[in-house]
């Protein structure tokens, strides 16, 4: 009998083409020097790279209230906290709705109808409700990952392989037992991935939130940078926003590695 | 033949899965006593009813009609007397081997340390010590279905079910796996309840063969055993065994063929 097989094959194949995303980046970046240096597109439809450098270190050199970091720092923070408040109630909700069949039938036809209605529609809405404060760019950003967290986490839940829970149940486990040490367990590397791909809609909401009303934050910044044909602030905002969403996903991505080692093979 | 020592009664078992269209019946009344510490194997044709069987037992599935005893007492819900090996793989993944071992035992609160002792006493009896730590990713096939019967039988069930256990392994792998059960069997005498469509598997493993008919299945014939204990994959080439297989195939043949014609 041999110990664990280490899985070289799958390690060499993601060392082996890692390669081709930094290419991808390349060729981008190529194409747009080139637009952007000939004259082809003016620049301002399109500023070049080291425009974009020079307006971003400049942002950063910007005063305390107008600094780029600063509106960086507010808008993660509105989406942190958006996104926790919404994951705090979807987890817990989407699991007991996966398993209980009564608690499926109690929500999902109203999630399933609210999920289709814009979040923006409701922004005129939470701005009459709410006011033009954080509660309103946070209920925004809530309201525009909740419904779909909650039903993915329920998909998530509902999904545990039926024969896991049969076999913990000849193995003398109740049903609470079942659900601790069984459908949680199980159903952990789905939640973690649903919170992932839902952090990028949560930005996705930010920047809506901050389309109206807002004095500040990305999404601000992108909006004025607009109404005065600052196309190489636009950019910035983007490409911040772009290196955060990298940033988050590449943290899950970790996470999930530390957290489950029991998936991959090379994990013993 | 129900002397005071059967320890499982299956009474006019019967069940009809009942969808939404029509009404499935898996199972037609069945009787059938299980001794204490017997090997009972029950051979039928894919569909049959088999896998029913067991979990009416395992308390997975009510029965429609009919009822099962253990030590006396009526079956309602699953429970830990009665251990139960699929087969599929279910370990449970994010578990260590010997954490899936003492799943059981910690539900009944047995302390850490005897804990360690009886799954470390088990992983033994299979020939997997070493791997305490390895997660089920890294086992083979066979090496995971030894783990399964590990942790069941940690738990000191009183009667031992087992669905098709070894029908996803290779060959090689299978009769291994067969040899290695009945010295488990013979070391902690459990009953055992092992489900199969093999008919060498269960001519080789067990001393009552249940053979059961097509679909809707029924027991069609009740055939012992008696080839000396402990037996040894060379019993397999012997004429007495093959005088047991010819006769089970014949009946497993005629059975297919019904099933074939209802299809
Ligand atoms: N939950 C269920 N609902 C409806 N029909 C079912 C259900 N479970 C089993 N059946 C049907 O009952 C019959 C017997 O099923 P069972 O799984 O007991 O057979 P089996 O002998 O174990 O078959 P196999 O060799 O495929 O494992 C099959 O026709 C199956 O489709
Ligand atoms: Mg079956």
């Amino acid at each position: 009998m041999k110990g664990p097989i280490r899985n070289t094959l799958k390690k060499g194949t993601t060392e082996k083409y890692g390669y081709l995303g930094i290419i991808n980046f390349a060729l981008i970046l190529m194409a747009w020097s080139a637009l952007a240096y000939s004259g082809l597109v003016s620049n301002i439809f399109l500023p070049t790279p080291v425009q974009v450098i020079e307006t971003a270190y400049q942002m950063i050199s910007d005063p305390a209230g107008d600094n780029l970091l600063h509106h960086a720092f507010i808008s993660t923070a509105r989406v942190a906290v958006g996104f926790c408040l919404s994951a705090i109630i979807a987890v817990p909700l989407g699991m007991f709705m996966g398993r209980l069949s009564s608690v499926r039938a109690f929500f999902e036809p109203l999630m399933g109808a609210v999920r289709y209605m814009p979040a923006s529609a409701f922004i005129p809405l939470f701005i009459l409700w709410i006011g033009l404060g954080e509660a309103e760019k946070i209920t925004v950003i809530f309201w525009g990952t909740f419904f779909q967290q909650t039903l993915m986490v329920m998909d998530v839940a509902k999904n545990v392989s039926g024969e896991l829970v049969e076999v913990s149940y000849t193995l003398g486990a109740k049903q609470l037992n079942t659900f601790k040490k069984v459908i949680l367990p199980a159903s952990l590397p789905g939640i973690i991935d649903t919170l992932r791909i839902s952090f990028g809609w949560a930005w996705t909401y930010l920047i809506v939130a901050e389309l109206v009303g807002a004095n500040s934050g990305l999404g601000y910044v992108i909006i004025q940078a607009g109404r005065f044909l600052h196309t190489d602030v636009i950019f910035v905002g983007i490409l911040v926003i772009g290196l955060l969403g990298m940033f988050t996903d590449l943290f899950f991505k970790i996470l999930y590695r530390v957290m489950f080692p029991w998936l991959t093979k090379e994990g013993t | 033949m129900s002397g005071t020592d059967n320890k499982l009664v299956i009474k006019s078992v019967s069940k009809t899965f009942k969808t939404k269209k029509t009404d499935v019946t898996a199972l037609q009344e069945t009787t059938f006593d299980v001794r204490e510490g017997e090997f009972v194997t029950i051979l039928g044709p894919s569909g049959c009813g088999k896998s029913t069987i067991l979990r009416v037992v395992a308390g997975l599935v009510a029965p429609s009609s009919g009822k099962v005893l253990l030590d006396g007492k009526m079956i309602t819900s699953p429970g830990p007397e009665r251990g139960m090996v699929f087969q599929s793989y279910t370990l449970f993944p994010w578990l260590t081997v010997q954490k899936n071992i003492e799943f059981g035992l910690e539900l009944k609160k047995n302390g850490k340390d005897a804990r360690e002792k009886e799954a470390r006493r088990y992983l033994e009896l299979i020939g997997l010590s070493g791997f305490e730590n390895v997660y089920p990713v890294n086992l083979s096939g066979g090496m995971k279905q030894r783990v399964a019967i590990a942790r069941a039988l940690a738990n000191e069930p009183e009667v031992l079910l087992m669905d098709e256990p070894f029908g996803a392994l290779d060959a090689q792998t299978r009769t291994l796996m067969q040899e290695l059960l009945l010295n488990v069997w013979e070391e902690t005498r459990k009953t055992i309840m092992f489900v199969t469509h093999d008919v060498e598997e269960a001519i080789f493993l067990g001393d009552t063969i249940y053979v059961m008919t097509a679909r809707p299945g029924r027991i069609k014939e009740k055939i012992k055993v008696d080839l000396p204990r402990s037996r040894n994959y060379e019993i397999k080439d012997k004429p007495e065994f093959l005088a047991y297989k010819r006769h089970a195939l014949e009946l497993i043949r005629q059975e297919s063929i019904k099933a074939a014609n209802i299809v």
